[in-house]
């Protein structure tokens, strides 16, 4: 049997030191899950925390009688929290796990998950309901787990009726349990705790399921607390859709709403890819497939995440190198243990190709001939790297909150977009730069003091201690801000007392000194302001140039980045349209059969036959006639074979050719591309368009 | 002396079952006539009922007054017929004797529970009295077997013992006459309230801190304002007591004494209004307009559940649900000209066919094939788009989401079908660009009058 490392280690690339590689891959990856798991949970506590309050408010208002009069004259709604996810229909079952569990934890053991295609009817939906409540009732108290198994084993009958008496014995049996025991479970439970009944996807249940489920159950709402949890994911809306008013009357709807997954999506950038934690990078390409994937397809955060871990994977799998792709300390140290084919493997990168051509010529040959030398000197260049990637990421939040304060986002809005105009090439050569440097001279001053003690924040959080600099001189410019204000008001008194001189003149002189103002405005000196505030905007580009170079430019880059974007494309957004008509266009790609090589206009006959029909059959519009098609297909065979084409045309059509014309035929037809077609005897009709 | 009079009963059951049940003497007269003859074999009653929940309180209420074995049983609840039959024999065990739960009886057909009724008559000793089988929600009945309804129609028959079947429902017994079998149940009609019946009634369960007058014209106005939109007892029972409080705030703080009926409408009227908008139709829910109440604080700052009717989806599911709604509401010749960059020239007249001149809306949806709706995204979408897997999924998870339907069989390789089920509202939240320009009905303005 082949684990998981034997595959590993049996990849493409020579077994340079597979074992290490995928244990360093498996590390990350738990890491990085740990960290991903830590970033939803905080997301949702708000919308959990909302929820508890809401269940722990609807049971009360059940229990306690405000006044006699008002109980008995309101009719008994059923509390339901209507929970709008959004359309990312994948991230929802993490989210309801995560939900049934802070519930089983914080208010009740009593929490039922129902999906739609589980419950085509109100009988299923009721056994569904009830197993899984008398399953959660054997993990309250293991020592009564017996009779719940005779229970269970037993038939029950689905009805209402006996879940109420199901409950009533349950909460009755915890009452009279010995108080030692009791504690326990009623500390973080209530004294009756409610049933709740989460429907995962909304929009699938049949109105008449959910209809006959809510008015049977509004019927014994006095005897149990009851309370429903829709999963949506388009709209609220859709409760108006599904219920008449007869029955959503019946309920007592809330609206909760889960945080969007856009900023879901940015928190898990924030954390997982803007950071110095882990190693692991991804290159723009890379990144822009899979933001792409989720902008353009699916909203799905997990997805993202699933993207993510197949590039670890891949690039775990693919680069020998990354064996180094790990903390810098451990780095350093298995830089010293790498074979002669791992340096041999170095000195091919072309980042350290370039490296070396920039160096004298003596270092040239020792970093090419020695290994230890070698050694030595790709321990400072991680550490370069490292260093690079700390004052990467500061730099980019600070230019980022230049970039968000300006009109129309040249640079774009989240920090995302700027991190991927910044990895793939000299940010500072785009013309989008250059707008936003031209907005940035314009910027009015509060802004910009606001926008520099923003920064001055970022850089003093910021681990790096290279920074102290650029701090003092961002303080400075503070300062300096600070001191214009006074000033600026002693030169407003001077130019008014200047505007009430010229009044006195008369028409010539008053023409002259307009014209000289004029003058004086076209070759106009800057104000202080305004001179500061080209001083700050350089200040920032400079920061830029010197730390926001694109990664491609770093000397041993590939160890940590990922960057075959196109493989990770062909696993996550697979076309099996065009695979299929590759295959079918163009059977050589797949085949690797010599003969087959030919030319794009032609069909060649020693292709399969399938290849062949469907080649023929591109050329036709939408409805074939069969027997068209079998002629081109027998000249197509026969062209070859037959050195007389004349003889075979006006002869009957060989069996066996047209025995091969048919089974191609179905097989086309089994792959969706014709169909039967009522309208014209011995015409099939042609199902795709378009090439491909 | 109570309306209703009868030889069989005291006068005090009757008064107290007038207190009980106002405003239906005559339907109540006459189900005491029916249930006085105990000996005669009414064989089935049909009761007809728009204001549907009260009824079974009523007859409910009835039954346990006057002291007659009787089955309640919701034909919602036991929703086949096993269930069905079990039930009312379960119940019927636990008549006479004092045990809260009958034990459970297995029956499975029809034929069992003749049998079975039978003998549970005996052992109950119920031979001389007529046992009452009430059916709420008899509609249901239409679902189960074909046997089911028949055969309660002719359980006197089959089972040789006063047994009289009471079905409720609000539907006409007209639409429920089985083809064979069935025997023609005496029905009784329950009209709608009144206004004045309404006014009575929630006027009679006044709250004990405040005078019946006062509260009459509470009734007074909050039925002025909810009788146009809802005649449901329950449901104005349960308004009137979410907004009772409201009206007697300027009573409470001293401002308005009860008899300040103008001053009392005027601070009322509008917040009823309000209620009519938002918790009558469910859009926030009744312990929010509670809050609300308290908090005394406007509930503008309180979306409903249809201010959030927008809905984030990817971009191309935002093209795909755009080029759904063109291929539903657009006539498909006329394809060509819209999505077409060199189409020619196409006249007026040819154009806009004379049948076509009613709106597309009004008709609804048309379903297209899949490659239409693909030629169309392929159209409207700026850059190339590859027919990936992740195009195909999406279909179908707008399928899923209930934006798009598939018609008819779904059968992939022949070529689905499906039809848009969004609202141009909804379409021209999520369409940036100018959704005039493809779309046939700007060029055919309906003339609505």
């Amino acid at each position: 049997t082949t684990t998981l490392t034997d595959y590993f280690s049996q990849g493409k690339n020579d077994s340079e030191d597979s074992g290490l590689r995928f244990a360093t891959c498996q590390l990350l990856w738990k890491q990085i899950n740990s960290e991903t798991e830590k970033i939803q949970e905080e997301l949702n506590k708000q919308l959990f925390d909302n929820l508890i309050h809401f269940l722990r408010q609807s049971h009360s208002e059940l229990q306690t009688k405000k006044t006699e009069w008002m109980c008995r004259m309101k009719s008994s709604e059923i509390p339901t929290a209507a929970l709008v996810l959004g359309v990312n229909v994948t991230d929802h079952d993490m989210t309801f796990k995560s939900l049934s569990e802070v519930l089983q934890d914080n208010v009740t053991p009593y929490v039922v998950s129902l999906q739609a295609k589980e419950c085509p009817g109100i009988k299923h939906l009721l056994q569904k309901l009830m197993g899984q409540l008398m399953d959660c009732n054997v993990d309250v108290d293991s020592s009564e787990e017996e009779e719940c198994v005779n229970i269970s084993q037993k038939k029950i009958r689905c009805s209402m009726a006996s879940l109420s008496k199901w409950y009533e014995s349950v909460t009755k049996k915890t009452d009279s349990e010995t108080p030692s025991k009791k504690r326990t479970s009623s500390s973080r439970h209530w004294q009756s705790p409610p049933i709740v009944v989460i429907f995962k996807d909304m929009e699938s249940f049949t109105t008449k399921v959910l209809q006959d489920f809510i008015v049977i159950s509004s019927q014994h709402i006095r005897e149990f607390p009851l309370v429903l949890i829709f999963g949506i994911a388009t709209s609220p809306m859709i409760i108006h859709r599904l219920l008449p008013h007869s029955v959503s009357s019946l309920l007592c709807i809330e609206l909760f709403q889960s945080l969007s997954c856009k900023e879901h999506l940015a928190t898990v950038i924030d954390k997982l890819l803007l950071t110095t934690q882990f190693p692991f990078k991804l290159s723009e390409k890379v990144l822009q497939v899979l933001i792409n994937i989720f902008l353009y397809h699916d909203f799905s955060v997990q997805n993202f995440i699933k993207g993510f871990q197949l590039s670890i994977v891949e690039h775990f799998y693919s680069q020998p190198l990354s064996v180094l792709c790990c903390q810098l300390l451990e780095a350093k140290k298995r830089v010293n243990s790498l074979s002669h084919n791992q340096c041999e493997n170095i000195r091919s990168l072309p980042s350290f190709r370039r490296y070396v051509e920039s160096q004298v010529s003596e270092k040239q040959i020792a970093l090419l001939t020695e290994d230890s030398f070698l050694k030595e000197v790709t321990q400072t260049l991680l550490e370069d790297l490292h260093i690079y990637h700390e004052n990467y990421f500061t730099v980019l939040r600070c230019l980022h909150v230049f970039t968000t304060s300006l009109p129309k986002y040249p640079l774009g809005k989240q920090i995302r977009e700027l991190h991927c105009a910044c990895l793939g090439k000299s940010v500072w050569e785009t013309e989008e730069y250059e707008s936003a440097i031209q907005l940035l001279r314009m910027l009015a001053k509060d802004e910009l003091v606001a926008i520099l003690q923003k920064c001055a924040e970022i850089f003093i959080s910021s681990s790096g201690k290279q920074f102290s600099n650029t701090v003092e001189k961002l303080e400075e410019f503070l300062a300096r801000f600070q001191n214009l204000e006074e000033t600026s008001e002693v030169q407003d008194v001077s130019v008014s007392s200047q505007k009430e001189l010229q009044k006195t003149t008369d028409l010539y002189h008053l023409q002259k000194t307009l014209l000289a103002l004029k003058e004086s405005k076209r070759s106009k000196k800057l104000t202080k302001f305004e001179m500061l505030r080209f001083e700050v905007v350089d200040f920032i580009d400079s920061l830029v140039r010197s730390y926001l170079a694109p990664a491609e430019m770093q000397t041993l880059n590939e160890v940590v980045y990922f960057n075959t974007a196109n493989t990770l494309r062909e696993h996550l957004n697979a076309a099996p349209r065009i695979a299929l008509h590759t295959a079918l266009n163009n059977p050589y790609c797949y085949l690797k059969n010599q003969t087959l090589k030919s030319d794009v206009g032609c069909i060649s006959n020693t292709a399969p036959d399938i290849c062949i029909v469907y080649k023929l059959h591109l050329e036709c519009g939408r409805l074939i006639n069969l027997v068209d098609w079998l002629e081109a297909f027998s000249t197509v065979v026969t062209a070859v074979e037959g050195t007389d084409p004349d003889a075979v045309a006006t002869d009957q059509v060989d069996e066996i050719i047209h025995a091969r014309f048919i089974r191609a035929v179905s097989e086309l037809e089994l792959l969706g591309f014709i169909k039967p077609s009522k309208q014209k005897t011995d015409h099939v009709a042609r199902l795709t368009w378009g090439g491909c | 002396m109570p309306n209703f009079e009868h030889p069989e009963y005291p006068e005090a059951t009757l008064l107290h079952l007038e207190s009980m049940v106002p405003c239906r003497e005559s339907q109540v007269s006459s189900l005491l006539s029916i249930f006085g003859e105990v000996a005669r074999s009414i064989l089935c009653i049909w009761v007809d009922y728009r204001c549907s929940t009260k009824m079974f309180v009523l007859t409910n209420r009835l039954k346990t007054n006057l002291n007659l074995p009787h089955v309640f049983v919701n034909c919602v609840e036991c929703f086949t017929s096993r269930l069905l039959l079990e039930e009312i024999l379960t119940q019927l065990q636990s008549l006479s004797s004092e045990k809260k739960h009958g034990s459970h009886v297995p029956c499975d057909t029809f034929n069992d529970f003749v049998r079975l009724f039978k003998q549970e008559i005996i052992t109950q000793d119920l031979q001389n009295q007529t046992v009452y089988i009430v059916l709420d929600k008899a509609e249901q009945l239409r679902e189960m077997e074909a046997n089911v309804l028949p055969g309660f129609l002719r359980l006197q028959e089959m089972t040789d013992r006063n047994v009289t079947v009471i079905f409720l429902s609000e539907i006409v017994w007209e639409l429920f006459r089985p083809n064979t079998g069935c025997l023609e149940p005496f029905t009784l009609y329950f009209s709608d309230y009144s206004i004045g019946n309404l006014q009575k009634i929630l006027s009679h369960y006044h709250p004990p801190e405040y005078s019946a007058d006062f509260y009459a014209a509470y009734i007074n106005i909050l039925l002025g304002v909810f009788y146009t939109v809802c005649r449901d007892l329950k449901e104005l029972r349960h308004l009137a007591a979410l907004n009772f409080t409201k009206y007697c705030e300027p009573v409470v703080r001293g401002e308005a004494n009860e008899r300040d009926t103008r001053r009392l409408w005027k601070n009322i009227e509008s917040h009823l209004k309000k209620a009519m908008q938002t918790v009558y139709l469910r859009e926030i829910s009744s312990s929010q307009w509670e809050r609300i109440q308290k908090d005394d604080g406007e509930p503008g700052h309180l979306k409903g559940l249809s201010a959030h009717a927008h809905v984030e989806l990817p971009y191309y599911s935002k093209f795909l649900l755009i080029a759904a709604y063109l291929a539903s509401y657009n006539p498909a010749r006329t394809d060509k000209r819209f999505f077409l960059k060199h189409h020619g020239k196409i006249k007026k007249t040819n154009f806009l066919k004379k049948h076509e001149k009613t709106s597309n809306h009004l008709l609804g949806p048309k379903p297209f094939p899949l490659d239409r709706l693909l030629a169309i995204l392929y159209s409207i979408v700026d850059n190339k788009v590859a027919p990936t897997a992740n195009i195909f999924s999406q279909i179908t998870s707008l399928v899923t989401l209930q934006l798009l339907t598939l018609v008819g069989h779904d059968d992939q390789l022949d070529g689905p079908k499906y039809k848009c089920t969004v609202s141009l509202d909804f379409i021209r939240a999520i369409a940036r660009f100018r959704l005039k320009k493809v779309y046939y009905d700007t060029y055919n303005t309906p003339k609505i009058t």
